[in-house]
């Protein structure tokens, strides 16, 4: 469990397609330990980035249309959002320094 | 720049063990725990049930927070950052990771462990997520009501066949022999399961997909004969590789990538530099021989630094 902004089916389009900010995506579910791992990491880079970048999560055991509709198929996923497009994705495990390339490539 | 007595590279059971000795010994270890491998194999396992001590069995990442707190109590300081390079051959070895910091230490303790072997084929990593996972459990719900496979033949491969039939319509085992590694038991289970099936003595020879899987080559290994197979999802089980590729070149390799050390010592090649865990086993590779070579490396390296003064 993350303490990442939580978004849902409902939200997200709002929360992260007509955002103004980029936002950095961290689909998750319960039974994914890798996800797990990457928790803190996620939890530190949104404390790095605050103001800068918006850090959401989607438990897609619960928003299945969320997951369906971005054709998620490995956790954990992570997506990043400019505008309402995906200007970076990775897929399964991805270490700290990817992430931050990832979030400066932005600036 | 401040010389360490000792930097400990991997955060599973042989790297915390080695961690919790060299603290204890008063050497001030840095453990360099790597970020989203930090806690080692064990993070992605469940039920540990033999792990001696834990006779009502413990999870996994438990497990592994319980020992780099048994660290962390004995002063060794945790550095949450992968290494991105190591000079191992001088007598001051310097480690460099990625947050930019530099170390430099008279002893190094290599702990690095295994990654999943990966195919070797073309489009594995173009469509890996989109179909192809080393995740059973972490993707296999993605694949309900689809028709996978899962490639391998040991118990790992199993394990993850039976746990995809939750979801998945059909779960075809491709194995490249005609009889399973896997043990007796875990084979019984997958025979019975009415949706698992086998290609045996197939070997997948290419992925097929534009933005996901849509089917797989597999060919005969006795005859060389090539079919295709459509199918949805692509689940690779075929064991471990030592996770060698900061080290190979500067170190001693056996031909299959496993750091070579004088048994039943740690020492490597290298004079100052010692290695255990998954990183040199590739028979036992259990936790509790992977916390044992630990153990041996913080002595080895201690029986070191102590001649070397």
């Amino acid at each position: 469990m993350s303490n990442l902004t939580p978004v849902t089916d409902a939200t997200f389009a709002d929360e992260v397609i007509k955002a103004t900010t980029p936002v950095l995506v961290d689909y998750w579910a319960d039974w994914c330990a890798p996800c797990r791992q990457l928790t803190p990491i996620l939890e530190e880079l949104s404390k790095q980035y605050e103001g800068r970048v918006k850090f959401v999560s989607v438990d897609t055991n619960e928003n299945t249309a969320v997951a369906a509709n971005q054709d998620i198929r490995t956790l954990p996923t992570i997506q990043i959002f400019v505008n309402g497009e995906i200007v970076h994705a990775t897929v399964g495990s991805v270490t700290k320094m990817k992430l931050r390339q990832a979030l400066d490539a932005l600036d | 720049m401040a010389q360490h007595e000792l930097i400990i590279v991997g955060s599973g059971p042989a790297g915390y063990t080695a961690a919790i000795y060299a603290a204890r010994a008063g050497l001030h270890p840095i453990v360099l725990t790597g970020t989203l491998t930090s806690g080692g194999a064990l993070m992605t396992t469940t039920e540990v049930e033999n792990f001696p001590g834990f006779p009502e069995g413990i999870q996994g990442p438990d497990l592994m927070e319980n020992m780099r707190a048994q660290a962390e109590k004995f002063g060794a300081v945790l550095v949450a950052e992968d290494v991105v390079s190591m000079e191992l051959g001088g007598a001051s070895k310097i480690i460099k990771d990625s947050a930019d910091s530099v170390y430099e230490a008279k002893s190094v303790i290599l702990a690095t462990g295994s990654d999943y072997r990966k195919l070797g084929l073309d489009d594995e990593a173009r469509l890996s997520g989109h179909g192809v996972s080393w995740c059973a459990t972490c993707d296999g719900f993605f694949f309900r009501d689809k028709n996978v496979i899962v490639v391998g033949g040991g118990d790992s491969a199993i394990e993850d066949a039976t746990f995809l039939t939750r979801f998945a319509r059909s779960v075809t085992i491709v194995h490249r022999r005609d009889k399973l590694r896997a043990s007796a038991i875990m084979q019984e289970r997958a025979r019975s399961n009415p949706k698992i099936h086998f290609e045996w003595n197939s070997q997948l020879t290419a992925i097929h997909g534009e933005s996901s899987v849509t089917g797989v080559t597999l060919s005969d290994t006795l005859t060389g004969q090539t079919r295709e197979l459509p199918i949805d999802g692509v689940f690779v089980a075929i064991g471990h590789e030592p996770r060698n590729e900061l080290i190979a070149g500067q170190i001693d390799l056996d031909p299959a990538g496993y750091v070579v050390v004088n048994h039943p010592g740690t020492a490597t090649n290298l004079p100052g530099v010692f290695a255990c865990g998954d990183l040199v086993d590739n028979i036992y590779r259990q936790a509790i021989t992977a916390a044992g070579s630990g153990c041996r490396a913080t002595l080895d390296a201690q029986a070191f630094l102590e001649a070397a003064e």
